[in-house]
Formats: C-alpha cells, structure tokens, sequence
C-alpha cells in the first residue's frame, strides 16, 4: 500500500468515499480539477493517461475524457456539470462507455482550504449498490489484467529469443 | 465469488455492524454480551449478526447455553484487499496532482517575485 494520507471509506451501500490533503491553495487544486491543460498532466494511473480531455464548465456544460492505457486500451468517460461554486465545490454525473453497471454515478468534489493546504473530499454515489461494489474492484481487475498481458508479452519476447 | 463480495460491504455499509466485528476482533462474545454496548434489544442485535452471519463475516459456537459469536477474518481480508487496490490506485493519481500542484505553486511564486520590484531580492 502507497502510504499517504488517502482515506477510502464505503459509508452507505452505493457510495465511495475519498478525502485527500494537498499543499496548495483551494484556487489551483480547483484549476487542476477543472482545466484541460493541467487535468491531462494528472488524471489517470498505472500507465493510463488523458489523450483527450473537453470540458464545458458551466451548469449542464459537458465534460469527456478520453484515456489510453499502457497496452493502447482506450476508455471514454463522460458526464455533466451540476454544481460549479469555484473554488469550493464542483458536482457532475459520470459514466464510463464501457461500464458494467447501470446508470450514472454523481461525482461530488469539495475543496476546503485552511492555512494554504487543501482537504479534497470526493464522493462518488453509484446507482446501484452492485455498480458500486463493481467500481471498487475496477482498479484490481484492470491491474490483474495489465499484469497478464504485461506476463504474456515477456513470454512471447523470450520464446522468440530461444527460437 | 461476486455475490460473496457483494454481501461483505453490504453487511460492513452498517455502522452498528461494523462496531459489533469491532467488538469480535477483541475476542468472541455472547448476543447478551455484544447488546450491552448498545442501547439496543437482543432481537436487534441478533438481525444484525445474521446479516454478519450470512456474509460470513461472522459464526455462531455450538454451545447451545451460549452460542458465542466470533470474527471470521477471511471475507474481511478479502474486502479490505480490494479496498486497498482500489485507494493504490486513487493515491497514485494523486500523486501525479502532488507533483504538478508544486509546479503550478513555484510558477506563481515565481511569477509574484518577477512581478514586485522588491519581491524578488535574493538575500
């Protein structure tokens, strides 16, 4: 486990909670959040990166990322802005074009700031409680996943050597 | 395995529920036992533990007088190393935030020693 101050919690049955402390002002963790130019230089884990990223900020203004994954897997996530109270709360829905589970998740962001260090809580409401026992696997599937194909790709690479 | 998993968090999603394993972690413990922290009825609490129960979280003793409850970890274990994969992932992200909100913070120093005549005089 990556030690950090990341504290995950499951409250209710369809909910994910996230609540994170990051050294900078409310005003550029919100940037960071919000605008294109920076999302892309963050957003996304394990070799996944943003190769496409539009945002429309403004209540029922559409947001879309476009990520890549490390064997050139693609995924699209959408959703719509709700709230938009910079720098202090930003609420959208979000729904991946792949996803297993029904309906759109409610992505709730808010950003409290004190003494220049910013608290970000994220809570992420699924429509179902199986959608969201889905998404806390996610991570582990893909990972079990990138792992195998990393492992065949090794063996296809030292198989072709020993020919 | 999937329905398995389902019923652990629905069963953890309960505060009352997770103070009871709270409570079986320290040692197994009768219905009457697990009621008294509680301002709860034993038929209460005895819903609860069959939620506990059904998830495999939890086993009742054959002690008929008894029936003491206790912990069973392995479903706990699983759940909590989903969790931890799912929080890897998120940290890591965040990190990647970590590294560019530094940028972003020593461009605007920068940008305010360049900008005031004073701001910027190196000791």
């Amino acid at each position: 486990m990556i030690d950090d101050h990341l504290v995950v919690d499951t409250p209710g049955d369809r909910e994910i909670v996230l609540s994170r402390v990051f050294d900078a002002p409310a005003r550029l963790v919100f940037a960071a959040f919000t605008r294109p130019d920076l999302l892309v230089r963050w957003y996304g884990a394990r070799g996944w990166q943003l190769v496409g990223c539009e945002v429309d900020l403004r209540v029922g203004g559409r947001w879309q990322f476009e990520s890549q994954g490390p064997g050139g897997q693609r995924m699209v996530q959408r959703g719509v802005y709700r709230t938009i109270t910079a720098p202090h709360e930003l609420v959208c829905t979000e729904r991946f074009d792949d996803q297993s589970y029904p309906g759109d998740t409610l992505v709730s962001h808010t950003f409290t700031e004190l003494a220049g260090r910013t608290t970000v809580t994220t809570t992420l409401r699924y429509a179902t409680p199986e959608g969201r026992d889905i998404a806390l696997r996610y991570p582990m599937v893909r990972g079990v996943t990138e792992s195998f194909t990393r492992l065949a790709e090794l063996l296809a690479t030292r198989t072709g050597g020993q020919q | 395995m999937l329905t398995d998993l389902d019923a652990t968090f629905a069963a953890l999603a309960d505060p009352t529920r997770r103070a009871i394993l709270a409570r079986l972690a320290a040692g197994e413990a009768t219905v009457t036992e697990l009621a008294a922290p509680f301002a709860m009825s034993q038929p209460a609490v005895s819903k609860h533990l069959r939620v506990l129960e059904r998830a495999g979280l939890v086993s009742r003793g054959r002690d008929a007088q008894r029936r003491p409850c206790r912990l069973e970890a392995a479903p706990l274990r699983e759940a909590t190393a989903w969790l931890a994969a799912y929080r890897d992932h998120w940290a890591e992200r965040y990190q990647r935030l970590d590294a560019l909100l530094d940028e972003l913070r020593s461009a605007e120093d920068g940008q305010r020693d360049a900008g005031t005549p004073d701001g910027g005089a190196a000791p």
